[in-house]
This record gives structure tokens, sequence and C-alpha cells, in this order.
């Protein structure tokens, strides 16, 4: 058995830096690389894309960061597990394959994990009696099921495991949990079984720490700030594990940001609801039990962390068709830049009524004065250099919402002077996915773990 | 004496549907208990005021000296659906730390070292 595993973050989301999983591989020593693509919107985008093209629904960004470092992967040994598969886990895998082979990697094993996507089964599911209902509004999923563009379970660490027990070397699957990645690397290499509650509570918040890419690293990081040394050239984050639960959080020596025990602090709270239950498929984590340590530059350590059985249900992530919205935006300058923009917004909003259209939410922003903190940011200053109007609708009905974008520029030649900020032309419709959580039972899900071999 | 929240604290916020999380964590471990005796979940509702619609909860991690609240009902529906600039509620942290706190003159004094 190794004694440390190194499990690096390469991905804090679907758009990070393009160089970080790179760096991870490249400019210092690391046993596994996780690499976490999805957010909840982005699995019916991926429907969407895989209902016009049954090759697509998977991220491709995977396939070209694969071509450019899998002979660095094979080289140095070097696992790596995303859920970069979305909607189209065996074809993302066939990229995968068809690229090994490319570069002329044989005998490459991948594993594949799927079951997670029960968009076919939600009728089947209803059908049963199961209650499918909202975890946060109590509705039941009967009344929006016409309108459900993609359903997936969050899988945890165990297929994960045993693709890696098959001997894969890349593992691919759709909706894993972010914590699943790092946890099952650990769980394969020291024999942590779904009885060690403690330690699959301490792997699972070792994923939680390094899920979100540098953002414990010393990005979005609010201590210190103004003092965190290269964020141009920032690291991403490490873990190194022991078999005994206890974890040290870093990153390479020679990159840029700063892990301490501040940063680490600020990333566990991130998203945080109840500490005491923590739950994902594998297991509730107490993030009351957590011990932080300064283990010097760059280096936190863990430990203490305590955990409790995993519940009989996974959460599912069902995205569903909600309507349309717009947002327009325009700048007024000094001077009363804010009077400008106050009186545009109520010449925009007397059009708008006027020519009848309904919207369920109008919502007018001021950027400069009140459009992070409200009220709370006080009155501006009178001489405000600049203002921006910045107004949002949203509603069932498309053409209202169309109608809605051909208003904004017009306020350019009919309404208060020394405006701009319209090159970007009328604004874009967008469709709203909105987002029903739920749980189903543990016993209807069947995944499946499949080994294809270049 | 009354400070602003940041100089005792520093914090970081998400979201999780329509409900913000902000996370404050004391900047010292002595400020700790101050945080738990002037943070509560009461004064945190009134403090975003009609910025959050629904309740305000509070729980306590001492093993990190950090608070976490939960602002239900405070981003515009959450996610895809709301029309706001902070749609995952990442400012709220700093929007709690203008906060005004009591401190006695001993905890004043202790703040100035």
């Amino acid at each position: 058995m190794k004694e440390t595993v190194r499990v690096a973050s390469g991905q804090g989301f679907w758009g990070d830096l393009l160089t970080a999983p790179v760096d991870q591989v490249r400019r210092g020593p690391i046993d596994y690389l996780m690499l976490d693509y999805l957010a909840e919107v982005t699995m019916s985008i991926m429907q969407k894309q895989r209902a016009r093209d049954p090759e697509s629904g998977y991220a491709r960004d995977f396939v070209a960061l694969m071509r450019e470092i899998l002979p660095d992967c094979v080289e140095k040994d070097i696992k790596v597990l995303s859920n970069a598969g979305g909607v189209n886990v065996e074809g993302c895998a066939d990229a995968i394959r068809d690229t090994a082979r490319d570069l002329g990697i044989e005998g490459l094993k991948i594993g594949v994990v799927t079951g997670d996507d029960v968009l076919p089964r939600l009728g089947e599911f209803l059908d049963k009696g199961i209650a499918i209902d909202n975890m946060d509004t109590g509705e039941s999923l009967a009344g929006i099921l016409d309108k459900v563009q993609a359903a997936n379970v969050y899988l945890g660490a165990g297929p994960l495991v045993e693709a890696l027990g098959k001997g894969a070397r890349i593992v691919v699957g759709g909706r894993l949990t972010d914590t699943g990645l790092t946890l099952a690397p650990l769980m394969h290499e020291f024999g942590w079984t779904f009885e060690d509650w403690d330690l699959i509570a301490a792997g699972t918040i070792a994923g939680h720490i390094i899920e979100c890419g540098a953002q414990c690293s010393g990005g979005n990081c609010q201590y210190d700030w103004e003092n965190i040394p290269d964020l141009e050239d920032v690291g991403f984050p490490i873990i190194e594990a022991r078999a005994d639960g206890t974890f040290t959080v870093t990153k390479h020596e020679g990159t840029g940001g700063r892990v301490n025990v501040q940063s680490v602090k600020e990333q566990l709270l991130y998203e945080m609801g109840d500490p005491h239950d923590y739950i994902t498929p594998d297991v509730i984590a107490d993030f009351t039990t957590i011990h932080l340590s300064d283990e010097g530059e760059n280096r936190v350590g863990v430990h203490g962390i305590k955990g409790n059985p995993n519940t009989e249900f996974y959460k599912v992530s069902i995205a569903y068709s909600a309507g349309w919205k717009s947002v327009g935006t325009l700048v007024y300058s000094y001077p009363d830049a804010y009077e400008k923009a106050k009186a545009a917004d109520r010449i925009l909003r007397a059009r708008l009524q006027k020519l009848g259209l309904e919207f369920d939410t109008v919502l007018t922003e001021f950027v400069g004065v009140n459009a992070t903190h409200g009220h709370l940011a006080g009155e501006p200053s009178k001489d405000i250099p600049e203002v921006q109007m910045r107004i949002g609708v949203r509603g069932d009905d498309r053409e209202a919402v169309s109608r809605f974008t051909k208003e904004i520029a017009p306020l350019i030649l009919t309404g208060p002077p020394a405006v701009t900020g319209f090159a970007g032309g009328r604004p874009k419709v967008e469709e709203i996915m909105a987002y029903f959580p739920a749980l189903i039972p543990k016993d209807l899900i069947e995944t499946k773990v499949e080994i294809i071999e270049t | 004496m009354k400070v602003e929240l940041t100089k005792l604290a520093h914090a970081r916020s998400g979201d999780k549907g329509d409900t913000a999380n902000v996370g404050v964590i004391a900047l010292k471990e002595e400020f700790y208990p101050i945080l738990v005796r002037e943070v509560t979940a009461e004064k945190v509702k009134q403090h975003f005021g009609p910025i959050v619609k629904g309740e305000v909860e509070r729980f306590e991690l001492p093993n990190l000296g950090a608070l976490n609240f939960l602002l239900h009902g405070s981003l515009g529906g959450g996610g895809t659906l709301s029309l706001m600039t902070d749609a995952q509620g990442k400012t709220f942290s700093t929007a709690l730390l203008r906060m005004q706190v009591d401190l006695s003159d001993d905890e004043a004094e202790s703040l100035e070292k």
C-alpha cells in the first residue's frame, strides 16, 4: 500500500482555467487527477445538444485535454477521474479511446460508469407510485413531467472504486458527485469500505475542499486577498492523503496562490448547509469534527473527521423548462448618472405597460449603486461617474420577452442623455431551465461499470 | 462601541437554489465568542431586511471558529430562474460583513492590538 496518495483537482467547473490540469500533471508529483465538468444546468444543455446530434452530449473539452496530457499520464502512472461524460458517457469514452489509439497508446483501460440518467424512467417511477417531490418546495414531479429536459441521479464513489479495481486508468461517468471523484481513489488505494464511515467522511471532505479548484488555494479568498502571490500562475489544490484518514491540502512547488488555514476554512464553508449533516450518496459527514493545522508554507493538515452511515436515497437532479427571460443594459454617465438611469427605467417600464406586455417578474438593478448589496450600500455619491441600468424580465410568453428586447436600444435616442454601452445589440432571449431536486430510493437505480480498452 | 463585522471576520458565500449561505469565520480565535453572541440569526435577518424574504438559520462550527448562515428566499428564485446580477449569492459574504456589532470596552481594546 502507498503511504500517501496524491489527488489533484484540475477543474472547478466547466470553463475553468484550461492550463490547470496540464500544470497539475507536469509541475509536480500526483497520483490521481479529478476533473468536474458538470453544473446543474449543464445536463439539460447536453440533452438538447444530443437531441440535435446523437454523437454529442458530453464535455468535448475533456477529450481535447486528454489528447494533450494522456502521454504524460501514462508515463507517470497518473489516473484520471471525471464526470465529463454528461448525458453521453459511452460517446465520451469512445472518443477518449480513439484519441488514445491516435496517440499510439496500447492496452489503456477506460472505465465507463452509467446508470445515472433516469430521464426515460421518470414516468415508470410515478406509475409505480414512487413519490418524487421537490425537496425545497414539496411540489410533485407529476406537475412538471411534460417539461422535464434532464434527470440524473448523483452517483457516489462506489462504481468508480469498482472501475479502478478492474484496472481502469481513465474513469468517465455522467452525474457523479464531485466529492466521489476524490474519495474513490482513496478507497481504492487504502481498501476503505462503506463501513469505515469516519474514513469515508474524511475522503468526502477532502473532495469538498478541492472540488472548486483554486477556490481553496488563493482564488476568491477574502482573507488577506491583496497579498496572495502570483494568482496569474495559481496552483490548483492537491490532497496528500494517508490510510488513517488524515490528509494535507497543498499545491505544487513554484506555483502561485496560497494554501493556508484561512483559505481552506473559506472553502469548507462554501455552499454549506447544516454542517452536522453533509449528505452525499457515500456518507453523512460532520463538518463540526474537522480540525485544521498549519503544517508550514502552503500546507494545511486536516484530521479528526467523523461520519455517519449513508442514507437509502440518491439525490436526483431534474431540469425542466420554466419559461423565458432576457436582461438588457445601458450605461449613463456623469452628471446625474443615477438620476438618468432611474428615469430611463421609469420610461421603459411605462412603455412595456403601454404595449400590454406582462411578465412574472421585472427586476431593475443599478450597477455601481445597488446590484450586489442592495439598500445596504446606501445612497451613491451625487457625482458618481457612471451607472449601468440593468433590467430583466421573466415569463412564460416567449413573444412578450422577445418584444421586451426591442425596447432597450430605442432609449438611446428617446430617453435621458449621456447614454452608451449598447454595442452588443439587442439582448438575447434565454430559455429558463429550472431545477427540481428530489430523493429517489437507491434500490431503483442500477449502476453499470464497463471497461473498454485500446 | 460599534464596529463593522469585517474587523472581526472574513466570509464566503454561495447558493443552494433560492437560499444563499454565508460562512463567517473569526479572524482571530478570541473573536469567535463575540460572533456567537452578536451575530445571531435574528440580527442577520434584521440586517438584510427586504433582501432576505424567508427565514435565517444559523449553525455553529466552534472547531473552525465559524458560523454558517442560511438565508432562505434571497436569490430571486435562484439558479437560472433568477434575474439578479448575483443569482449565485457570491457577494452576500461582504454584504453581511457590513453589519455593525457591539463590543465591550475590553473587547474594543483587544481589537486595537
